[in-house]
């Protein structure tokens, strides 16, 4: 066989390019500017994410690097929603820039992009090996950043736990990777769910391996996701670290590994089987993670006393929901699991931008502090009722409809196939946790409101997070109210990832 | 005009909600006017719903179904029937009388007060108007947040705990309704091949018996949780006690309607066959909640929460008019529903005004009003009367009709439940007299003031709707009556159209005690009147 050499089409990969260049871009400035940029390195880098936003939206659906590289519906969205946490996350940060990072501006701004571009590099790639790649771009940078207030013990207890339990999930990934790659001969997604298919009428079963590399990977992965047994990490680093990269951690990493998660099983180990081979196995034990989530991730919270380890718990807890309609597979699960993670990006996003403002003026993430607050500052108060009443679920905001989604899809394919009833278990255990969930979101609420003494902080945030802010509050409203563009976009993901047939 | 009114009547309050937003929270009067003018416009929009309203024609009335989010078949679809009607005028008057009590008793966060009114009443004039589930849900949940606000920061000393267990229990409610609905979407998509959570056409499907009982046991659990049925009425005395008068008048008034709505609008219609099964059980438990709230409150030494407890023992009458599914059971419960919300609204508004005056309801405190204070104690009888249930005031008719129905279903439970009239005159006269009669003993109450001309203005329509209803229910009644028989229709389709199920049930009922009764008030007695 001739070797030929694979089709380039670097112009598919443009976004991510141009990014990468941006974050040189990024640091260099800060460093020409001999570390007196200020607040400038913080635009240059917002003005970077738009106009990659601007590219992605001209590059168009495509492969690039013979079948490595897609521009696909799902790869899309979820470049927009990395993209979209980025820009929240870089919005929120210039509070934390003026007052503690006055040396490594241009180091801490060009990170997120690094990292950003790992994620987007992620979601487009078909291919365990630059999954995994990407996976890593992803991860080492938020190593650094979290680690980024170098003379607080907490930051770099944060930075060391998040890489030692980072590289070690890393590896188990990799090795569960292998015995993939050992029985299917690739490492091509889809060739590889061809061979295995050839290999499962073949011999009639394809033996333990397969379940061993389940657990491997599930485990890796499990860990990007923070899905409780290997959630431990997630608290403590997301007290530690700077709020904007906690913010960026919950919302631009966990997407990543959701990502990572559908195309290895959704697209890779689900979608070729027929109902009479399905190997689902990786079904219930997700169902299993996911239910550990959202117990322990809800009933954990309520005790918390610190809002960014509350947060940290919640959002273990929005993972386990959105693993829900990983789990669904039929045309509403994709579907579903993408507007969570929509819907979830304003409302956390939002949440934590409100979170930093408030340390940046108070230095205390303490829940204590927002008592009064509606008093003394009655708008940012709102603001944050509105995010975690829509964290929450509560009707008609953004976050209702995406819990919908995935109550739907579970609902539906239970409804369904036999095989499956288990999901009416796995809907139930999500519906009667979402009311521990109201408990300690609404706790916030009530420290903000029904305090009689008015708070002594007097808040005036900074332009770039009013703007974050704003953002989040437009999109939870009115993805809440009219959501139906989005909804028509999700709805070609499950077929284009090849979940149902075109 | 005919298309858009539901709509403007629905989120006109809304339209006050941004108007108060622009105004600057320290000016007060200009808040207080605009909210007030913004619910005294809904109100009047609502009576020119009624007039156009069609009291003849049977169906749904002033529909509007427009396309929401395709994708999933949710339609913004609104109707009204008589009930509904009847529910909503009901709705916009109490919500101008309760921002017309709050007047003076509002006086930090006056703006958020007053948008969270308006945002409650948005919520609640959506569920009786919506025909979506979809939209009836969301509705439904929009209404906890406002509520949760109202007694959360305007309440009284405990008011945070009962902010959060009023939340928490509703919450918990309407998510197991969610799956309901989640569940009949997808077995109608298998029925028809589309996605739809249009009431109207989910009627046309059938239900296999052992999913009716589930779905009907989803809702009904979050329907009792809000009416409240015993024993699911714990949160309402810590939120009613706690609330400010306003957030009580509409706690009591509406909230509490919504449920029995519920069971009216969609358990009875769409799971005709449970709703036999699960007759027996619910007209327990409401007798339960007749006595039991009648007991209870005889005991409270809080004026307010012995009106919560009557209201627990109230809503058992209507609950228990509406399983005796018979056509004078069901009139008089949804009557009974109107005449529950002017009197213990009433109610509300009184105790209010006396703890305006004293900072006190405890019943110990007072006695001899009647010298001091002669205006209140006459609307205060007035209305004490009705709550009762005296003949030529409101209350009468609709416990009559009930009680009518309920006797035509089941004599066993018709004598308990009278035994309940009876309990309700010994507490409400009990607590009227030490309030009033008697010497005035405390030195505090030798001056206070009669009622002023704001609170006669709040009080006046309420005692002419009470002698109106009185004396003249025909308006109501013939509204109510051709939707009335619409839910019986639906319900009757348990026994006539698929007999091989009804053997079923009948032998399911036959377990339970007293199979038979319960059955054969619709059997016998109304099947000429349906025909």
């Amino acid at each position: 066989m001739e070797f030929q050499l694979p089709e380039y089409n670097l112009r598919m990969m443009l976004p991510e390019i141009f990014l990468f260049l941006w974050a040189l871009v990024v640091f260099l400035f800060d460093l020409l500017s001999k570390r007196r940029s200020e607040s400038a390195v913080g635009y240059l880098t917002l003005l970077g994410l738009l106009i990659c936003g601007g590219l992605l939206a001209t590059t168009g659906y495509g492969r690039g690097f013979g079948n490595m590289f897609f521009s696909e519906p799902m790869a899309l969205f979820f470049k927009i929603i990395f993209l979209g946490s980025a820009f929240m996350a870089v919005g929120s940060s210039f509070g934390i820039i003026k007052q503690k990072i006055v040396n490594h501006r241009g180091e801490y701004f060009g990170l997120i992009l690094l990292s950003t571009v790992g994620m987007m590099f992620l979601a487009s790639s078909q291919e365990l090996l630059s999954l995994w790649i990407g996976l890593e771009l992803t991860t080492i940078p938020l190593f650094i950043l979290a680690a980024f207030f170098k003379d607080d013990k907490l930051s770099v207890e944060a930075g060391i736990k998040y890489f030692v339990f980072g590289a070690f999930s890393s590896a188990l990934l990799l090795y569960g990777f292998s015995f993939l790659y050992g029985m299917s001969g690739t490492t091509e997604i889809v060739a590889m769910k061809m061979n295995l298919a050839a290999l499962f009428i073949a011999n009639g079963s394809l033996g333990v391996v397969p379940l061993v590399a389940m657990v491997m990977i599930i485990a890796g992965l499990g860990f990007k996701l923070s899905l409780p047994p290997f959630h431990q990490w997630a608290p403590d680093v997301y007290e530690g670290s700077p709020t904007p990269i906690a913010a960026f951690l919950s919302v631009g990493s966990k997407a990543a590994g959701l990502v990572a998660f559908a195309k290895i099983f959704v697209n890779g180990l689900w979608a070729f089987w027929g109902a009479e081979m399905a190997p689902n196995d990786w079904g219930y034990l997700t169902g299993i993670l996911a239910c550990a989530a959202m117990i322990y991730g809800n009933v954990v919270a309520i005790r918390q006393t610190n809002i960014k380890r509350m947060l940290a718990y919640s959002s273990i807890a929005q993972a386990g929901y959105i693993m829900i309609g990983m789990v669904a597979v039929n045309e509403w699960g994709l579907e579903a699991v993408a507007f969570y993670v929509f819907a979830y990006l304003f409302a956390n996003m939002g949440a934590f931008a409100i979170v930093a403002i408030v340390e940046d003026k108070t230095g205390s993430c303490q829940i204590g502090t927002y008592r009064g607050l509606s008093q003394s500052s009655p708008g940012l108060a709102a603001c944050m009722a509105v995010f975690l009443l829509s964290l929450a679920g509560i009707p008609p905001l953004a976050g209702f409809l995406a819990k919908y989604k995935v109550f739907a899809a579970a609902i539906s394919l239970a409804g369904q196939s036999q095989d499956y009833t288990w999901l009416y278990w796995l809907a139930g255990v999500g519906l009667l946790t979402t009311v521990f969930a109201l408990y300690y979101y609404v706790n916030i609420i009530k420290q903000m409101y029904f305090s009689a003494e008015e708070s002594p902080y007097r808040i005036k945030p900074n332009a770039p997070a009013v703007a974050v802010v704003a953002i989040g509050l437009i999109g939870v409203v009115l993805f809440g109210i009219y959501a139906e563009p989005i909804l028509q976009f999700v709805k070609d993901i499950p077929a284009a990832a090849g979940v149902i047939p075109r | 005009m005919e298309d858009t009114i539901l709509t403007l009547i629905t989120f006109f309050p809304t339209i006050g909600v941004l108007l108060l937003l622009m105004v600057p929270k320290e000016r007060h009067d200009s808040i207080k006017a605009v909210a007030l003018i913004i619910s005294f416009v809904t109100m009047l929009l609502s009576f020119m719903l009624w007039s156009m309203f069609d009291p003849m024609a049977n169906g749904m009335q002033l529909e509007v179904n427009l396309p929401w989010i395709v994708s999933f078949g949710i339609h913004y679809h609104m109707g009204i029937d008589g009930i509904s009607l009847v529910l909503i005028v009901m709705t916009t008057i109490l919500s101008v009388l309760s921002i017309l009590s709050s007047w003076r008793s509002i006086t930090k966060g006056v703006k958020g007060f007053f948008i969270s009114m308006l945002l409650l009443e948005t919520g609640m004039l959506g569920v009786f108007c919506a025909l979506d589930l979809f939209m009836f849900y969301v509705f439904w949940e929009v209404m906890l947040v406002p509520m949760y606000f109202l007694i959360g920061v305007w309440g009284g000393p405990r008011r945070i705990y009962a902010a959060i267990k009023f939340v928490l229990f509703t919450m918990f409610g309407s998510l197991l309704m969610l799956v309901a609905i989640l569940y009949i979407l997808f077995q109608y998509q298998a029925f028809s091949g589309e996605y739809s959570f249009d009431m109207i056409k989910l009627l046309s499907m059938p239900i296999p018996y052992r999913e009716q009982l589930w779905l009907f046991g989803a809702f009904a659990l979050a329907f009792a949780i809000k009416v409240p049925l015993w024993p699911f009425h714990t949160w309402l005395p810590d939120a009613h006690v706690e609330a400010p008068t306003a957030g009580s008048v509409i706690l009591a008034g509406v909230l509490l309607k919504m449920g029995t709505y519920g069971f009216l609008r969609i358990c009875l219609p769409m799971f005709p066959d449970a709703t036999m099964t699960y007759l027996p059980y619910i007209c327990v438990l409401s007798l339960i909640a007749i006595i039991y709230g009648a007991l209870v409150a005889m005991v409270q030494k809080d004026v307010k929460s012995l009106v919560a407890f009557s209201s627990v023992s109230h809503m058992g009458f209507v609950m228990l008019g509406i399983f005796a599914l018979n056509f004078q059971g069901l009139q008089g419960a949804v009557l009974q529903m109107i005449n529950h919300g002017i009197s213990t609204g009433a109610l509300f508004l009184l105790v209010g005004m006396i703890y305006e005056r004293r900072h006190t309801r405890m019943i110990s405190e007072f006695g001899g009003l009647a010298k001091v204070m002669p205006f209140f104690a006459a609307v205060f009888m007035i209305i004490t009367l009705s709550s009762i249930g005296l003949p030529l005031t409101n209350g009468f008719v609709g416990e009559f009709l009930i009680l009518l129905g309920v006797f035509k279903a089941n004599s066993l439970y018709g004598i308990i439940a009278t035994s309940g009239v009876i309990l309700s005159a010994c507490y409400m006269l009990w607590m009227y007299q030490r309030v009033i009669f008697g010497k005035v003993t405390k030195p505090e109450n030798e001056k206070l003031n009669d009622l002023s001309w704001r609170e006669k203005l709040i009080m006046v329509p309420l005692v002419l709707l009470v002698f109106g209803i009185g004396i003249y229910p025909q308006p109501l009644l013939e509204r109510i009556e051709p939707a009335v028989k619409q839910v019986l229709q639906h319900v009757s389709r348990a026994q006539t159209v698929r007999l091989d199920e009804r053997y079923q049930i009948q032998k399911v009922v036959h377990q339970s005690e007293n199979p038979t009764r319960a059955m054969s008030g619709l059997t016998q007695g109304d099947e000429a009147c349906l025909r």
